[in-house]
């Protein structure tokens, strides 16, 4: 059989061949669909309170801390009306979500302004919405996300089979080396060590600049590409030793063995038993992965001074701007959930016992 | 090559096979051939080297670190000599092998017929399609109801004995000359194996081909195969047709082994009816797992009594909740309704000195990280017993009860043997002085000759101390050796109980009789005896 | 070979742990991978390192506080003065550029930062993170639903974020390390939470452990005689591979500028400014990111070789027979 994408081949034959198709295996699995939505509801909900308490309801002058250590007695004021700080904990908490499902009128100084759902407030530091901030910042996060977990899956994986496939040799001791040394680099050496090699030596990339992908395609991937490369060797390393470790321990099993017993190539055992194997725990890691890199490309962003959610992040936590953090924490948690409900579904088409168990 | 005369007749020639595993010697200098059409039955207790010697014939030791020695021929081609093509197509072409655990066997991520599809690609080079058809085809000649549908199933849609059809299927695909099965039943209830077994025996009358079957139980031989080759220690102790070998052993080790393997048919002593006290009742018994709509009983209205001094044994297959039954009589699981009365008195539940258990695991059942002494003086300490040299005193004199040196006290479990582990935690439970011993399965994971022992063991102490036992088994056999009553349990409930001569002489219900004829017999004709009466049952 | 012991019912559930892997037995075990070796030897040198940072620098006759403006050319923008960044007999590894600040001095010190708050990280992690897993594990249904909502909450939460938010509420007068510590070891239990509930609960299932309820003992002496034992090779594996993440997620944060603030030293921060003095001062830049890949290098490798010698199965798993050892017989 065919080599190295049992995705594909499996989904190939859903069409023609034993195993089912994909409308059928979605047939009998709303009821899955659903528990799985309601589990993310709740756990969405959670961290709300959780984040709200810490962040609310934390000992100490709230608005003091609030507001943060530069403002006035007539801006802490201001801030305790906002918050209005005298409610019972439960109403400025059903306030908050109220903003959240429903949106809120905010008194500013000179009258009040709507603040549309989904809110989270306003910037202390800005005035500005923090809806409105997240979303300008939200492509640029986005973009680099989404090429450095490409470029990481096709490297990690592909290492990780390569290792499994040579194990005991030259070849896997290099891989294991290497990658060994990639899982010890932090995102920011490697990245400080790339840009300043291909962009300030040799002049190959340019100093990282975000170009959105509407004005120019070509430019925003070759911007990208040293965020991308940096943020993709470091987690290749993980995936490749995940990768590896999953096929090593497929390889092991009873039904491996079924097929060695009945003269099946190593290709294909490799190939398709053994990767197969790998699936899940590769989908369970990127699909965490990709959601914390919505905050998580912090280091990145700082680094290569890209504009995105996680720099923004980091300014709002220099300058105690509460509402951004909050805001921030929260629609990274609600991408960390999603990516997560995601994983989970494609797991179960992937693997029906899941469903049925 | 040009295949030797001699050696091209029969279809398997091996000649002085060595294996070893580092320092360990698995496999030493054994010879045997099977013929063409032929079959062959690998005996032997466990340590013996008889799946060695299987996994020796597919070159599967290959690329492991064992080392191999002497020749192995099959079908012509020289195993040990065979390049990596060769050997590949030996494997699953010429010779195919039918392992033991049917789940782990095959590929849980893909159809089982893609799976069989994918092995008759390999060898014949067919379009997937023409694979596909005859995934089909020999699914449905191993009995595979409505094939063209289940082919798309994964293995976890299979029952059992469903996995195990699969799996010969997939031998059957590439029509290999010898079907090679390691211990293909053993993780089958009774009833399938029967199935299972009638399954090989009508495919090798039809296909004619040459069956190895590596077993650790002299009756499934004896059902399936003409010869026999009994193993220990990695060497041949004796080879010859079954009916010779079973039936007039002429090694010690085999007349051993023959006397060791409990009987459903052999003459028994009427056991005298038991007229001590009630020591342990149960009273419309019902437990259910799982909440709401997936809620299911496990045990379902049992209802039962033991008294002093008798065995009460509780035979039934895998799901029949007798494991169930036996963690709520000692008070480990709670019952969701009904009670268990100790001694006339209801009993307020949770567990209680006098009614203690054995377990099956004899690895999983002591603490690896304790002495076994420790382990055994636990009832002691627990209930108070504070000086350590009256401790120490009582648990030597425990451990020699029961046949183990009390110098071992400071020992760990994993350097004792299954059986030694056994009586070990026969020791621990004798420490708490009880009334009842509720034992699990306690001898399904040794030996035969072990198992001899250890049930001899507990017959000793029984009479003793007057102990009432509990005996839960799903090996028909071993219960009727050991019990004074029996109750035959199928999906929680009792379908039948009574006195040993009374379910096993004269069973009443149709399940007893259709589990009674599955058991394999020792003799050969027997064994054809009750392969025609289970087809007449299946019949009916 | 494993000869066919399993019966119809074997399998019901219970999977034993490793046999007894005393102390010895594991000494035994990693003392014959080399690379845990090294790893190992290295490890100890940055902590004896860590633990003599005064020492070494009172040696050098330096303090990584103290400024040397003589040792800079603010005419060229605060580089040092000298071949190689200023390295020199009182200077071993030269200054800082712009301050003149003792480099040695800054990175042997930022060493017990870096360690300092790894192992007090992995510290609080391991103790919430063992205390909720066997809670969850041991508790009934409605405690072992609510602690692994809450499990799964927390580890649904990116570390860095959190990490980074709950930097900007805690008022500036508490000591960095100690908070940087703290607030990674808050943040980031959920995985070990996991793992010790998925292990108490297979322990729990174990025989033996229905063996000790039989001989009358207390839940609470079960779970300290039973089960602990039990729980203290993957806790131990784990927090091994904790360590090194928590050496960087420090590195981050103070690279960032939210973790610990000067004039404390952490290599994390020192790389901060230093890529723009990298032709000027290359080894203000390789220094500690040369000392942060080292220590993470051989704490990861150390901690897999902690993983082998603990789990000897998973080293050994690599064989198509089942290759277990003969049994003895009774």
């Amino acid at each position: 059989m065919t080599g190295f994408s049992p995705g594909r081949t499996r989904l190939l034959r859903g069409m023609t061949g034993f195993s089912p198709g994909l409308t059928g295996l979605l047939h009998g699995m709303t009821g899955f669909l659903l528990r799985r939505a309601a589990g993310a509801l709740v756990t969405l909900l959670a961290i709300s309170v959780i984040i709200y308490a810490v962040f609310y309801i934390a000992p100490g002058d709230v608005a003091q801390i609030t507001c943060g250590p530069r403002c006035s007695p007539a801006q802490v004021a201001q801030v305790s009306e906002q918050l209005r700080l005298d409610d019972p904990v439960y109403v400025r908490y059903r306030d908050f979500l109220q903003g959240i499902f429903a949106g809120r009128d905010y008194s500013t100084g000179t009258g009040t302004e709507h603040c549309a759902a989904p809110c989270l407030g306003l910037s202390y530091q800005s005035d500005q919405q923090v809806t409105q901030l997240i979303l300008a910042k939200l492509p640029v996060t986005g973009s680099l996300a989404l090429g450095a977990m490409v470029m990481w899956l096709i490297l990690g994986v592909g290492t990780g089979v390569l290792s499994a496939w040579r194990r005991g040799r030259v070849t896997e001791r290099v891989l294991t080396a290497v990658t060994l040394a990639g899982t010890a680099t932090p995102v920011f050496v490697i990245g400080l060590l790339l840009m300043i090699v291909a962009c300030g030596q040799l002049n190959w990339l340019p100093f990282p600049q975000y170009v959105p992908f509407t004005d120019d395609p070509q430019q925003w991937a070759w911007n990208l590409l040293l965020p991308w490369l940096s943020l993709a060797l470091i987690e290749a390393a993980k995936y490749a030793r995940l990768t590896r470790a999953s096929m090593l321990e497929t390889l092991a099993d009873d039904h491996v063995r079924t097929f060695r017993a009945y003269g099946v190539g190593e290709r294909s055992i490799i190939g398709k038993h053994a990767l197969r194997g790998a699936f899940a725990p590769v989908i369970a890691l990127s699909a965490n992965d990709f959601g914390s890199m919505f905050g998580g490309a912090v280091l990145s962003e700082t680094l290569f001074g890209l504009p995105g959610m996680g720099r923004e992040l980091v300014h709002a936590v220099k300058v105690v701007d509460l509402p951004v953090v909050v805001g921030m924490v929260l629609v990274t948690g609600f991408f960390v959930v999603l990516a997560n409900a995601v994983a989970d579904v494609l797991y179960a088409v992937a693997d029906r016992r899941v469903v049925l168990s | 090559m040009s295949p030797i005369p001699d050696k091209a007749h029969s279809l398997v020639h091996v000649t002085d096979l060595v294996v070893d595993f580092g320092e360990t010697r698995a496999v030493d200098r054994l010879s045997f051939t099977l013929d063409r059409g032929a079959a062959l039955g690998l005996v032997g207790e466990s340590g013996s080297g008889k799946s060695t010697v299987a996994s020796a014939l597919l070159g599967l030791h290959r690329g492991t670190g064992a080392n191999v020695g002497g020749e192995v021929r099959v079908g012509g081609i020289d195993v040990q000599e065979a390049s990596g093509a060769e050997l590949r197509r030996l494997r699953g072409g010429k010779a195919a092998m039918v392992f033991q655990d049917p789940l782990s066997s095959l590929d849980p991520y893909y159809a089982v017929g893609d799976q069989i599809a994918e092995v008759y690609r390999v060898h014949t080079g067919a379009s997937r399609r023409a694979a596909r058809a005859r995934a089909v085809e020999v699914l449905d000649r191993v009995g595979i109801a409505d094939a063209v549908r289940r082919a798309r199933s994964r293995p976890h849609e299979f029952s059992g004995g469903m996995r195990q059809r699969a799996l010969i299927a997939m031998a059957l695909a590439c029509e290999p000359e010898l079907l090679i099965a390691d211990e293909p039943t053993t993780a089958l209830d009774v009833t399938v194996q029967a199935q299972i077994l009638d399954l090989l025996h009508v495919l090798r009358a039809e296909t004619g081909m040459g069956l190895l079957l590596v077993t650790h139980d002299v009756g499934v031989a004896a059902e399936s195969v003409d010869d026999v080759l009994v193993m220990r220690y990695g060497r041949s102790v004796e080879r010859g047709p079954v009916r010779e070998v079973l039936g007039a052993p002429r090694e010690a080790y085999t007349r051993e082994l023959l006397g060791a393997v409990p009987r459903v048919d052999s003459p028994r002593e009427a056991s005298a009816p038991v007229r001590g006290d009630v020591v342990l009742e149960a009273v419309g018994l019902r437990r259910e797992f799982g909440r709401g709509k997936r809620a299911f009983p496990a045990v379902d209205g049992v209802s039962l009594t033991v008294r002093r001094g008798e065995t009460l044994g509780i035979v039934g297959e895998s799901g029949s909740g007798k494991t169930t039954l036996g963690r709520m009589l000692v008070g480990l699981l709670d019952p969701s309704a009904g009670e268990i009365r100790h001694g006339g008195d209801p009993s307020p539940g949770g567990v209680r000195a006098g009614v203690q258990m054995v377990f099956q695991d004899p690895v999983s059942s002591l603490n690896p990280r304790r002495a076994v002494g420790e382990s055994i003086a636990d009832p002691l300490r627990a209930r108070g017993e504070h000086d350590d040299a009256v401790v120490r005193a009582r648990v030597r004199a425990l451990m020699e009860r029961v046949g183990l040196d009390p110098a071992y006290y400071g020992r760990y479990p994993h350097e004792f043997s299954g059986g030694q582990r056994q009586r070990v935690g026969i020791a621990r439970a004798l420490a708490a002085e009880p009334r009842v011993i509720v034992c699990d399965e306690p001898v399904s994971a040794l030996d035969v000759t072990t198992q001899a022992q250890v049930t001899a063991l507990l017959a000793e102490l029984q009479e003793e101390h007057g102990l009432a036992l509990v005996f839960i088994a799903h090996d028909l056999a071993v219960v009727r050796q050991v019990s004074d009553r029996v109750a035959v349990m199928r999906q929680g409930r009792i379908v039948e109980q009574g006195s040993v001569d009374e379910v096993y002489g004269a069973p009443r219900q149709a399940y007893t009789k259709q589990l009674l004829a599955a058991v394999p017999a020792l003799d050969p004709e027997a064994a054809a005896r009750r392969r025609t009466a289970r087809g007449e049952l299946a019949a009916a | 070979m494993s000869e066919a012991l399993l019966a119809p019912e074997a399998g019901t559930g219970a999977t034993a742990p490793a046999p007894a892997s005393g102390a010895r037995q594991f000494w035994r075990r990693l003392r014959t991978q080399r690379a845990a070796l090294v790893a190992a030897v290295v490890v100890a040198l940055l902590v004896l390192v860590a633990l003599a940072a005064p020492l070494l620098t009172a040696i050098e006759g330096q303090d990584p506080g103290t400024y040397h403006p003589d040792l800079i050319d603010s005419g060229r923008g605060g580089v040092p003065i000298g071949s190689f960044g200023g390295i020199s007999a009182e200077h071993w590894l030269g200054v800082e550029p712009q301050t003149g600040r003792d480099l040695f001095a800054r990175l042997v010190h930022g060493a017990r930062v870096s360690l300092g708050v790894a192992f007090a990280a992995t510290f609080v992690q391991v103790l919430i993170g063992v205390g909720v897993g066997i809670a969850a594990g041991l508790g009934n249904r409605l405690v072992d639903q609510v602690l692994s909502r809450a499990t799964d909450v927390i580890v649904a939460m990116p570390l860095m974020v959190l990490s980074l938010a709950l930097m900007a509420i805690v008022p500036s007068g508490f000591p960095r390390p100690v908070l940087v510590a703290l607030v990674i070891g808050l943040v980031a239990w959920g995985s070990t939470a996991k793992i010790v509930r998925a292990q108490t609960i297979t322990l729990k299932e174990l025989d033996y452990v229905a063996a000790a309820r039989l001989s009358g003992w207390s839940t609470w002496r079960i779970a300290r005689r039973e089960l602990l034992p039990g729980l203290a090779a993957p806790v131990i594996t784990y927090a091994a591979l904790l360590i090194p993440l928590n050496i960087t997620v420090e590195a981050a944060l103070s690279f960032l500028g939210v973790g610990v603030k000067p004039p404390t030293a952490s290599w994390g921060q020192m790389l901060t400014s230093a890529d723009v003095w990298y032709q000027a001062a290359p080894q203000y830049l390789l220094l500690p990111a040369g000392a942060l890949f080292v220590t993470v290098l051989a704490l990861t490798v150390l901690g897999d070789g902690i993983r082998t010698a603990l789990d000897p199965r998973a080293a050994s798993r690599l064989r198509i027979g089942t290759g277990q050892k003969r049994e003895g017989r009774a």
